[in-house]
């Protein structure tokens, strides 16, 4: 026995702050790694540094002020929060929102998803080395934004989604610019595919690391393309088909292995599908009004105003006091890019929500970092990251 | 969702499994809720997990509510999924308010779902409900050293003060 105790410079174990200020952190997300060497020992997530309280400034306001609110959660997938809020409170109301206003609904969501997943590829791309993604995926990205500016007037954060249907009938020549869009789209996605799969580097970086099974996915609650890359094919899109995804022609792509990989090609194939999705809902697209034409929730139309004294009743009604939702709870889920997106509503009778929860997907699936990075390099901690997609205002709402 | 039917049937079978853990069963609107007791909410949890005709495998969602001025005033909602059926079952158990500094307790349903982990840290932050058995019940959205359970209803919207320059000296504490 010597005195002199050996120390294994492989065995220490480091505790390193990665974030909350870090490019590769997609946010304000702080990770507590133990590394050993530079090994994943021990990973701890440490969220809450841009926690709003958006959820509890939504019982302040009337129904139809929350949109706002929550379309600020999730700030990639902001019609998705909508739809979330906007369904779950018209079930709570049991109105049926037109044919037309589904239709406008699809399309605006899922040019919304071809978004969402442009700016993940884009980031993604940028953590790994590949800086020119990142360019080319802003340039499509922001075609996306200017069809949203033509629809709505605004490029994020619409607000286009309203109680009862869609703010506005999309305007003239909305329908040739998307369908432009469309055309170009397909080749744009080959492009991008052509850049990273024949990528040394970014096949190397992708396959094979950061697998988990898809049962412990699902223990895990992780939904969304991180599930499907897993082999499960689990879309709500398909299980629980609301809206007109029903009539849409569709395919819900699946991962085998469930490597970062996987999970790039899946993103890249709901791209496509997307495309294909906008341009049947564009097809489909039915007349007829875009809003429910139930007075008591939706503002009438502003040349009745000067006719009508009903029209104006319920106008001034509805602008200062909302409409009141019978008292109850309902809980309504939507696939948003990241997973199931809920919203879970508890209406008192009164004008405003008793209660406003939104089950973000990115805060569930975060859960499973620990499960990809443990026993790997921390070059791969910051890959599956990227590849897990965490949008860190819908985590910390 | 099952249907009414469906709803009563599972109701029943529980029942004749521990007396008493299901207090109540509501359909709504095309939603499935079973009011449950909080005491037996694991092996609930548990059979409807594992029950071969049930398998409500996936936990979507895990919230708190606080239904002021009701009594009992919270509530612990559990969003379970069956992905073969599509069908979703709101299990939802009552906790009244212990009074005082006490804090509401319900177990933790960590070792049937991992998936709750999160989500009951989230509850534990905002509404004050102690979860036992919890391996890291911790806020996890608030600060840390931060005091107050900020979702119940009777915590003010500007319940905190917010230091501006102008204000910094007057709001007690700001230098800590």
């Amino acid at each position: 026995m010597s005195e002199t105790a050996v120390v294994d410079r492989t065995a220490e174990v480091m505790t390193i702050n990665v974030g909350p200020h870090h490019p590769a952190t997609h946010g304000v997300l702080r990770l507590l790694v133990q590394l050993e060497g530079e090994v994943v020992k021990d990973l701890k997530p440490i969220v809450g540094y841009v926690h709003t309280g958006i959820e509890k400034s939504c019982e302040e306001k009337a129904y139809w002020k929350v949109i706002p609110f929550v379309e600020r959660m999730d700030y990639l997938a902001y019609y998705f929060n909508m739809e979330a809020f906007c369904g779950c409170v018209e079930r709570l109301l049991e109105i049926e929102i037109p044919e037309r206003a589904k239709y406008l609904r699809v399309i605006h969501m899922e040019l919304n998803r071809l978004h969402s997943h442009l700016v993940w590829l884009g980031t993604s791309a940028l953590d790994l080395g590949a800086i020119s993604m990142f360019w080319y995926c802003f340039r499509e990205r922001d075609s996306i934004l200017d069809l949203f500016e033509m629809s709505s007037g605004q490029r994020m954060h619409t607000r286009y989604f309203q109680v009862g249907g869609v703010m506005e009938d999309i305007p003239l020549g909305f329908e040739r610019k998307v369908r432009a869009f469309l055309e170009e789209m397909p080749s744009r996605i080959d492009q991008y595919e052509a850049l990273l799969d024949r990528n040394e580097i970014f096949l190397r970086r992708t396959k094979g690391v950061g697998i988990v099974s898809r049962e412990r996915l699902l223990e895990l609650g992780v939904t969304g393309p991180l599930l499907r890359a897993a082999g499960e094919p689990w879309d709500l899109r398909k299980a629980e088909p609301t809206l007109c995804y029903g009539d849409l022609d569709f395919k819900v792509p699946v991962g085998t292995v469930g490597d970062g990989y996987d999970r790039y090609r899946v993103r890249l194939e709901e791209m496509r599908e997307s495309v294909k999705l906008v341009g049947q809902a564009l097809d489909g697209l039915p007349e007829g009004p875009h809003i429910t034409d139930d007075r008591k929730v939706a503002l009438p139309p502003r040349h009745e105003l000067s006719t009508s004294m009903e029209a104006l009743i319920h106008h001034f009604k509805l602008v200062t006091e909302g409409f009141r939702v019978p008292p109850g709870e309902l809980y309504y889920a939507t696939e948003s890019p990241r997973g199931e997106l809920g919203c879970f509503v508890v209406a008192d009778g009164s004008a405003k929500p008793a209660r406003v929860h939104i089950r973000d997907p990115s805060f569930v699936n975060l859960q499973m970092l620990r499960d990809m990075s443990l026993d790997g390099y921390l070059a791969d901690l910051i890959q599956n990251l990227a590849m897990l997609d965490p949008i860190l205002g819908g985590i910390d709402r | 969702m099952p249907d009414a039917v469906g709803l009563e049937v599972i109701a029943g079978e529980l029942r004749e499994r521990s007396e008493g853990s299901v207090l109540e069963t509501s359909f709504e609107r095309g939603s499935a809720t079973l009011i449950v007791d909080p005491e037996p909410i694991l092996s609930v949890l548990r059979w409807l997990r594992d029950w071969p005709e049930q398998r409500y495998t996936f936990l979507s969602s895990l919230h708190a509510a606080d239904y002021l001025p009701a009594e009992p005033r919270f509530a612990v909602h559990y969003e379970l999924l069956s992905m073969e059926r599509a069908e979703r079952l709101n299990v939802k158990a009552l906790l009244p308010d212990p009074g005082g500094d006490d804090l509401p307790e319900i177990d933790s349903c960590v070792e049937v779902f991992p998936t709750a982990d999160f989500q009951e840290r989230e509850a534990y932050d905002f509404f004050g409900i102690r979860f036992r058995g919890h391996p890291d019940l911790r806020r996890i959205l608030m600060p840390e050293e931060y005091v107050g359970w900020p979702q119940r209803r009777d915590f003010p919207v500007g319940g905190e003060p917010v230091i501006f320059t102008n204000t910094e000296r007057e709001v007690p504490g700001w230098y800590r």
